[in-house]
């Protein structure tokens, strides 16, 4: 399946630079947030923030073909 | 340590001993109270019987870490409640040193003279400011700093303050001497003006610094929490690289950025404004990334944004003014953003009530959406005292009745800030309820709503909102009496160690005994002093409310602010 996969912060550098961090990726159906993680190599030394089609999702959760999933590290400001 | 009473009527400076009642606060404690106490809530905000009191936080001055901020209170022009705004930079800290618990301005120059007030160990002191009219405050702190010395703090109003527009700021000077900081929110540049006070110069130089009670215990426990706030990744990785405006993307994904005056939850030209881009920019054009707006300050979360061709542009450059002149106004042109965000800190303007009240102008046609050329004419027009410039500079609701726009996002006359609260329905709790108007900082829900900080609560639906913007309203207000950024908070959020080291400080530096249970009925004890002000004001449950466009719904995810004005309601009951 295809997904529309955005990384932000400095996972950014996860993708090829000239993506900025957006990409289609396609990995095998029914695959999970945290096998998309795997793919990516993405450390897991910190917590991530997963939004699915803009809706925080745990790594558990099944993806679909044709989700946006976002994927941030620790972020904050106000 | 001393309060002293600055009257303008009389143009007499008096000091007086801190009332035992007084011994315990700081900050917005300290502002709030002297407000209640002292002013008539239902006087003219810009009249002689309003106050502006100026009074640094709890820890301001001392070695704790990220403790600089200052609090200006009074009844706010913009409003019509008590306001408490909040900023940065190196007044509270000089100021605390100076052994000053709080400046009491009341009264009004009888003839409308401007007046510069003087700060140092000798005390305070009055001068003839005619000179310096209608200066913007980049010019102005360069006057003052020829005359008083490089590394004076100066405090002021630009020409929005001079005319007493209810969107004026008051600027406080970084540790560079640029006007970058402000108490941005409320109006309480118009007060300062109207005060008949044009700049405030704070030099600190010989200042008897704070005394400490207990030194060790102190340096022990700002030592443990400085290292808490370093190990937390929003605090000590997240914010120091990248600054607020990371969160532009953020809110962009979870469909909460408030786009073409709150149409959207999702901006196309999000990517372009966001903290990224900015990131990138600034390392390209030899900026700096990482700048704390006061020294001392550990998260640094601040940066210097330079121009095309490598030059100084701006500093301070905020999430909430990237979305207000960005998304809001659907100008995704950063360079642009950043001249409109100079602008205001060089004319003294909030931010984001400028930003929302030039998406409020785009609304009502006076120039199309996405004009970034147009915007910066407007804001000229406000710095130059123009008739359209007046209304502007009177904020989103003013020019919205001025031009018969019925979608003006506002809360109690005070623009709302960058989440949508259909989409991040703590924060619109908050909105809506907290006694200053539309303020995210009053009770920051996008914490467990969106940033996983202090807890999940699901942003797009009701469960637990109330309850999670009550208890943030309480702990901020505690906060906001310390000096402390309130962006300590995420590390205190997550880390139940981090709170009684704030505590500890406390004690060790006055002498006192508080638990962190004292520090809840703190907060509890503000909020109530400052709904009591708004109630006799004039404010009852109907003004705790949004604007009724908000039961619209919000793509992408179709939600409305649904609460009942029951359920709001509840957020008083503690």
């Amino acid at each position: 399946m295809k997904l529309e996969v955005r990384l932000f912060a400095n996972l950014r550098d996860n993708l090829p630079k000239e993506s900025r961090g957006q990409a289609a990726i396609v990995i095998p159906d029914g695959s999970t947030t945290q096998e998309l993680i795997n793919h990516l190599n993405i450390p897991r030394n910190l917590p991530l923030i997963i939004m699915v089609n803009g809706k925080r999702q745990l790594e558990s959760y099944s993806l679909k073909d044709g989700d946006r999933v976002g994927i941030f590290p620790p972020v904050g400001g106000g | 340590m001393q309060i002293y009473r600055v009257n303008m009527t009389e143009g007499q400076v008096t000091t007086e001993e801190v009332k035992e009642s007084y011994a315990a606060l700081g900050g917005r404690g300290l502002t709030s109270q002297i407000i209640a106490d002292e002013v008539d809530p239902t006087c003219h905000p810009l009249g002689a019987n309003n106050k502006l009191v100026i009074a640094p936080g709890l820890l301001s001055g001392t070695n704790a870490p990220s403790s600089g901020r200052l609090s200006v209170g009074t009844k706010s022009p913009l409003t019509g409640t008590i306001k408490e705004s909040n900023a940065g930079g190196t007044a509270s800290q000089k100021l605390a040193k100076l052994g000053i618990k709080a400046i009491i301005v009341e009264g009004q120059p009888k003839n409308g003279e401007f007046y510069t007030l003087k700060v140092s160990k000798d005390g305070l002191e009055l001068k003839d400011a005619s000179s310096l009219l209608g200066q913007r405050n980049y010019d102005l702190g360069n006057t003052m700093r020829s005359e008083y010395g490089d590394s004076v703090c100066v405090v002021s109003v630009g020409p929005a303050g001079e005319y007493k527009l209810t969107a004026a700021s008051i600027a406080v000077t970084d540790g560079d001497g640029r006007p970058v900081r402000h108490c941005g929110r409320g109006g309480t540049g118009a007060v300062m003006g109207s005060k008949g006070i044009k700049v405030i110069v704070i030099d600190d130089a010989d200042a008897p610094g704070v005394p400490i009670k207990d030194k060790e215990s102190f340096k022990a426990a700002a030592k443990d929490f400085s290292k808490m706030l370093l190990d937390h990744p929003v605090c000590g990785q997240g914010l120091p690289t990248y600054g607020t405006a990371v969160l532009i993307n953020i809110l962009n994904e979870a469909g909460g950025l408030p786009t073409k005056n709150f149409r959207s939850g999702r901006y196309d030209g999000a990517d372009k404004i966001s903290g990224e881009a900015m990131y990138d920019a600034i390392n390209e054009r030899k900026g700096n990334p990482t700048h704390g707006c006061h020294p001392g300050c550990v998260m640094r979360c601040s940066q210097v944004y330079n121009d095309k061709d490598g030059n100084y542009l701006t500093a301070g450059f905020e999430y909430e003014t990237i979305w207000a002149f960005g998304a809001h106004c659907t100008i995704d042109d950063l360079d642009a953003i950043a001249t409109l965000d100079r602008l205001c800190d060089d004319i003294g303007l909030d931010t984001i009530e400028m930003g929302v009240t030039i998406g409020v102008a785009m609304e009502a046609g006076i120039i199309p959406f996405g004009d970034a050329d147009g915007a910066i004419d407007l804001l000229q027009q406000i710095g130059e005292g123009k008739p359209l410039g007046r209304i502007l500079g009177n904020g989103a609701s003013f020019t919205g009745k001025a031009y018969g726009v019925t979608r003006v996002p506002t809360v109690k006359d005070q623009s709302i800030p960058a989440y949508d609260p259909r989409a991040v329905k703590g924060v619109g709790v908050t909105y809506a309820t907290t006694t200053m108007g539309a303020d995210h900082t009053a009770g920051y829900s996008v914490t467990a709503n969106i940033l996983k900080v202090g807890g999940h609560v699901d942003p797009l639906s009701k469960d637990g909102q109330v309850d999670l913007s009550r208890n943030l309203q309480i702990a901020t207000a505690a906060v906001d009496s310390t000096g402390l950024c309130l962006f300590v908070a995420f590390a205190v959020l997550d880390e139940p160690k981090a709170l009684p080291r704030v505590v500890d400080m406390l004690n060790a530096q006055y002498g006192l005994s508080l638990t962190v249970d004292d520090v809840s009925e703190l907060g509890k004890a503000i909020l109530n002093t400052e709904r009591e002000f708004n109630k006799a004001a004039g404010f009852n449950n109907s003004h705790d409310r949004l604007p009724e466009f908000f039961k619209e719904e919000l793509p992408p995810h179709g939600t409305t602010f649904d609460f009942t004005d029951k359920e709001l309601d509840e957020l008083y009951n503690f």
